[in-house]
């Protein structure tokens, strides 16, 4: 076994030689090249400058503006809809947040709420994810932002219901139907990697100010996941199984019904917990557009540099986060034995425990209509003479201003120093290479490494993305947000491996990183932008950094679960023979989830992109920066779509290389294994 | 028979834990502040109540109003709220969005009325000249000023550093790992008026303009700047509660004369003071609403809103605990606003 092992290695390595020498001699000869041809060509477009393109979306954007009153298109279609979205979360803001009927308060108070969702994740979870959400929605109530959290709740909701609602048929379909799953991909990458700043504005045109444009717009970006892990699911139902259920007669819808989509169940339970955490990755976008909720605080707070508050409100949404995931995560795996069937006896048992728990929530339900102290979480409690203060909040928030503070003064120096470092030794170096080679040098080059990384598909896909980046008038900015995030995604993968391993190699360690990680991955980047600004200047590193925050979470995830995955008897064969854990890590399991290091690859470098616009508006300039600029003034808004555009091709273009090359790595690794 | 005994135990375990959390759940109800939502203990007041003494002005309906997304102006619908809440009897939707956002309102109807608005003259331009759907009110007394700015420390430090001329003398101490070897001039959010690259161009200047692209990197940066005593030139303005914090020192360049910024590609002077400026929906101008009347009335000065601002950003008061104390300690300034409502 482990001979095998260690010839895969040999071959795999003596491939990546191969391939290496050619990547090598690329790079050697455009910098050759760079150092005759530098500055010519360079396609250049000065920040506060258009070109036509850009002008022409500007006259489209403001004609849909001055006619959408007599459009029929408006009368008949985005009114309808506009009204129907907005019924949808009013309805359940009436449940949970916003005075309703007449009342002062919402149908169901905090006492209510909390039973609720207690009571589900026990029936769909367990017990310790049930105590997780009652401990959870306990601790949002003392935080002191009960209210704007259920708003967030509430909208969340709104937006994970229609896109199941929506996304669970379409994934079905593009699981049976090759033609429509390749119609739907495209679509579905664009929606995940265009910037909601870009349709942020044209969409109130559309679905006007408020809840109903918030919830469009976390749809837009929140129905991917479901639909491509549905899809998913139920194209790796085993094709044994389907031949066995037609064999025994079933039609196609019967083996749909009974087969396909029983065996998805987990998988697409999976999907349903990603669209639930991308949902809540847009409660701070949502909030310039007057949708209620947790958003807007943490961006009113941060208008007066308010950090203590804005962490306070972004806890809230790490939080409920992390509930509804261990929460959905418990009902994946619950789906998976409820496949299996269980025995009377636990089930009968459960039957009496769960009449018991829906009397006692429904009586709970009742008195938070009923009694205000059930109703609108109270901030003390008195009991006898004694006053019991239940705010947690004010303590969090000088805690974390306080810590801030020091941060900002007594850091500053060395982050200074680590920010001058990686920009003249890294960020400089590479950004001048892409953006100051001739347009015709960098684009060849490019083509070049993907032809040997990916090949020929991955090179045809690497000159139309090109070709079309040219055409959006923004080359250069273009050039400088690739240099940037080829930058992150090294240090997301260089965290990746680091701590992935750490973690793959240690449960303990997992236990304690792995909600560190979520946090990072749901706290909107917004709240830390400040105490980042504050270390590291207004600058491209620090839009760099806050994308490496977000990105190498998932990079760290993968990682583990990759290394984890690594057969154990491998690990203890490799062991026997005397290998060290030195050797073990980088000649054993480093090697064994190379397919796996590409996925974190992959998706490292498309959380990065996702992260392009926040940088921009911390200094990262370049394409985020044009975005940004087109949000806030009509006159750049054609050129901040061009933007949003420049960067879907970028995230299309680095995406299948990446997949190209992992396939070949897997391909690879497969033939020797 | 072991199954049996079992699942029976089981449920009358359930049972009793059930009756047992519902007794205590009512006994601490009904203990301790048993108050019914909706009854008269009720710190919310009814919806739509129209019970108190002011019952006359009941035509007010609802008005909606821009909040744009800087603290100056949030102390604007501070005021402006408080008094249509509570004299007018109005019902007043603050709507949280950017200034775009806010003047394609206009065209939906569903922003009434923006109340602090800083230049804009292609907004202007679709929504007030071609479609007609928006007003201007003319000023809300606010003078805005927009400019080059260093932290005190510098101009402390280098007196003569704000005169322009001076500012090449300087040039090397600004030099960031963002400024590629020149100065660095920092910009903030990009949805300001800025000439700032033309600028640089036209006076010779040996600096860049570096994108911030938000309002609170730009403040953070001051802050930092004058905390570590850092050197640091930034593109600011007033009126802003952070000036409070910190008092920046604007740099002079050459003076604004009538006309010296009509090519924008030429610019070589100051850039003009701004009068801001308050505009309204057409719909709501013919409404006869009296928050209108409000609207058209509102003026104020720079110092004012700067208290406003304070109380808010400081002293993290309310809006409407900011607000009451202001409305209260000036009713001479808030009876001229209410004037014909």
């Amino acid at each position: 076994m482990s001979a095998v092992s260690a010839l895969a290695g040999v071959q795999w390595r003596s491939v990546r030689l191969n391939r290496g020498t050619m990547v090598a001699c690329v790079l050697a000869g455009w910098v050759l090249l760079f150092g005759f041809v530098r500055g010519h060509d360079t396609l250049s477009l000065a920040s506060a400058d258009v070109n036509g393109l850009h002008t022409r979306l500007n006259d489209l954007n403001a004609s849909v503006g001055a006619n959408r009153n007599s459009n029929p298109l408006f009368v008949y279609f985005f009114n309808e809809i506009q009204v129907g979205a907005t019924h949808l979360v009013t309805a359940f803001q009436a449940l949970l947040s916003q005075p309703a009927n007449g009342r002062p308060l919402p149908l169901i108070g905090w006492l209510g709420v909390v039973a609720i969702a207690t009571l589900l994740s026990w029936v769909f979870g367990n017990v310790k994810v049930a105590l997780l959400a009652l401990v959870g929605f306990l601790f949002i109530g003392l935080q002191g932002v009960w209210q704007p959290a259920m708003d967030t709740l509430a909208l969340t909701i709104a937006a994970v219901f229609i896109s199941l609602l929506i996304g669970i048929p379409l994934g079905i379909w593009a699981g049976l139907s090759d033609p429509f799953h390749r119609v739907l991909t495209p679509l579905l990458d664009f929606m995940q990697t265009m910037p909601t700043f870009v349709y942020l504005a044209p969409l109130t045109l559309l679905f006007l100010i408020g809840p109903a444009t918030g919830l469009i717009a976390t749809l837009i970006y929140a129905l991917p996941p479901v639909i491509r892990i549905t899809a998913h699911g139920i194209r790796t139902v085993p094709i044994g199984t389907l031949e066995a259920s037609r064999s025994l007669g079933s039609t196609r819808s019967q083996a749909l019904v009974k087969v396909m989509l029983p065996m998805a169940r987990r998988t697409i339970v999976i999907g349903i917990n990603q669209t639930i955490m991308a949902a809540l990755s847009m409660v701070t976008i949502a909030a310039l557009v007057a949708a209620p909720g947790l958003g807007q605080t943490v961006v009113q707070s941060l208008e007066s540099q308010d950090v203590g508050t804005a962490f306070n409100a972004g806890l809230a949404i790490v939080i409920i986060a992390i509930v509804l995931d261990r929460v959905t995560t418990a009902a994946s795996a619950r789906a998976d034995v409820n496949g299996r069937g269980r025995s009377g006896n636990v089930g009968r048992f459960r039957r009496a425990a769960l009449i018991g728990g829906t009397v006692v929530t429904a009586v709970l339900v009742y008195l938070s209509y009923t009694y205000e102290l059930a109703a609108s979480f109270p901030d003390h409690l008195t009991i006898g003479s004694r006053r019991f203060g239940l705010d947690l909040g004010s303590s969090i928030i000088r805690a974390s201003t306080s810590a801030t503070n020091w941060a900002q003064r007594d850091l500053h120096s060395i982050t200074d120093a680590i920010k001058n470092t990686v920009t003249y030794q890294g960020i400089n170096p590479l950004q001048t290479l892409l953006d100051s080679s001739p347009w015709w040098l960098t684009f060849a080059a490019i083509v070049l490494l993907a032809l040997i990384i990916g090949g020929v598909r991955a090179a045809a896909v690497a000159v139309l993305c090109l070709s079309l980046i040219i055409a959006t008038g923004l080359w250069q900015d273009s050039m400088d947000t690739l240099a940037a995030t080829l930058l992150a995604t090294v240090l997301v993968m260089v965290l990746g491996v680091l701590v992935g391993v750490w973690m793959g190699r240690s449960k303990r360690a997992d236990q304690v990183i792995r909600p560190l990680l979520d946090a990072a991955q749901v706290m909107p980047s917004f709240v830390y932008l400040v105490p980042f600004v504050a270390l590291f200047a207004a600058s491209r590193f620090t839009g760099v950094i806050a994308a490496v925050v977000y990105a190498a979470p998932v990079a760290i995830k993968i990682v583990a679960d990759g290394i984890a995955g690594v057969s154990p008897t491998t690990v203890e064969a490799a062991r026997a023979a005397g290998s060290n854990t030195w050797q073990i890590i980088t000649k054993v399991q480093l090697p064994m989830s190379i397919r796996t290091l590409a996925l974190a690859t992959n998706q490292g470098l498309i959380y990065v992109l996702a992260m392009v616009v926040v940088a921009g508006l911390v200094g990262g300039g370049a394409l985020g920066y044009d975005v940004v600029a087109g949000f806030s003034q009509s006159s750049l808004f054609g050129k901040g779509l061009a933007a949003g555009v420049a960067i879907v091709l970028l995230g299309i273009l680095l995406d299948r290389i990446t997949q190209a090359a992992a396939r070949r790595a897997d391909a690879s690794t497969h033939t020797y294994r | 028979m072991g199954r049996f005994t079992s699942s029976s135990c089981g449920r009358s375990a359930v049972r009793r834990l059930s009756v047992v959390a519902v007794a205590v759940s009512m006994a601490v109800l009904a203990g301790c502040g048993g108050a019914k939502v909706g009854g008269t203990s009720s710190t919310t007041a009814n919806a739509g109540g129209t019970s108190s003494g002011t019952a006359k002005k009941t035509s007010c309906g609802t008005f909606n109003l821009a909040d744009n997304p800087w603290v100056g102006y949030e102390a604007d619908v501070a005021v402006i709220q408080y008094l249509a809440k509570n004299k007018l009897n109005c019902t007043v939707a603050v709507k949280h969005i950017t200034e775009q956002v806010s003047w394609q309102g206009f065209s939906t109807g569903q922003v009434d009325a923006i109340v602090e608005n800083w230049g804009h003259d292609d907004l202007k331009k679709q929504y007030i000249d071609n479609t007609h759907v928006a007003q201007d009110l003319g000023s809300n007394g606010l003078k805005g000023v927009i400019g080059w700015y260093v932290p005190p420390w510098m101009a402390t430090a280098y007196p003569d550093i704000t005169d322009w001329k001076n500012l090449n003398k300087y040039a090397d101490m600004f030099k960031t790992s963002e400024s590629g070897g020149k100065g660095q001039l920092l910009d903030g959010d990009p949805s300001y008026v800025t000439n700032d690259a033309a600028l640089v161009k036209n006076l010779n200047l040996n600096f860049k303009v570096v994108q911030g692209g938000s309002e609170t990197a730009l403040i953070q940066s001051f802050r930092t700047a004058q905390q570590n005593k850092k050197p640091l030139l930034a593109y600011f303005y007033s009126p802003q509660w952070f000036l409070n914090e910190v008092p920046l020192v604007k740099v002079n360049l050459p003076a604004y004369t009538a006309g010296c910024d009509s090519n924008a590609a030429k610019v070589a002077c100051d850039y003009p003071a701004y009068v801001l400026n308050k505009v309204v929906s057409t719909k709501f101008a013919n409404s006869g609403s009296p928050a209108f009347a409000l609207v058209k009335n509102f003026f104020w000065t720079n110092e004012d809103q700067n208290v406003v601002a304070k109380y808010i950003a400081v002293d993290k008061m309310s809006d409407e605990a900011a607000a009451k104390k202001w409305v209260d300690a000036n009713p001479a300034k808030v009876n001229t606003w209410l004037n014909g409502t």
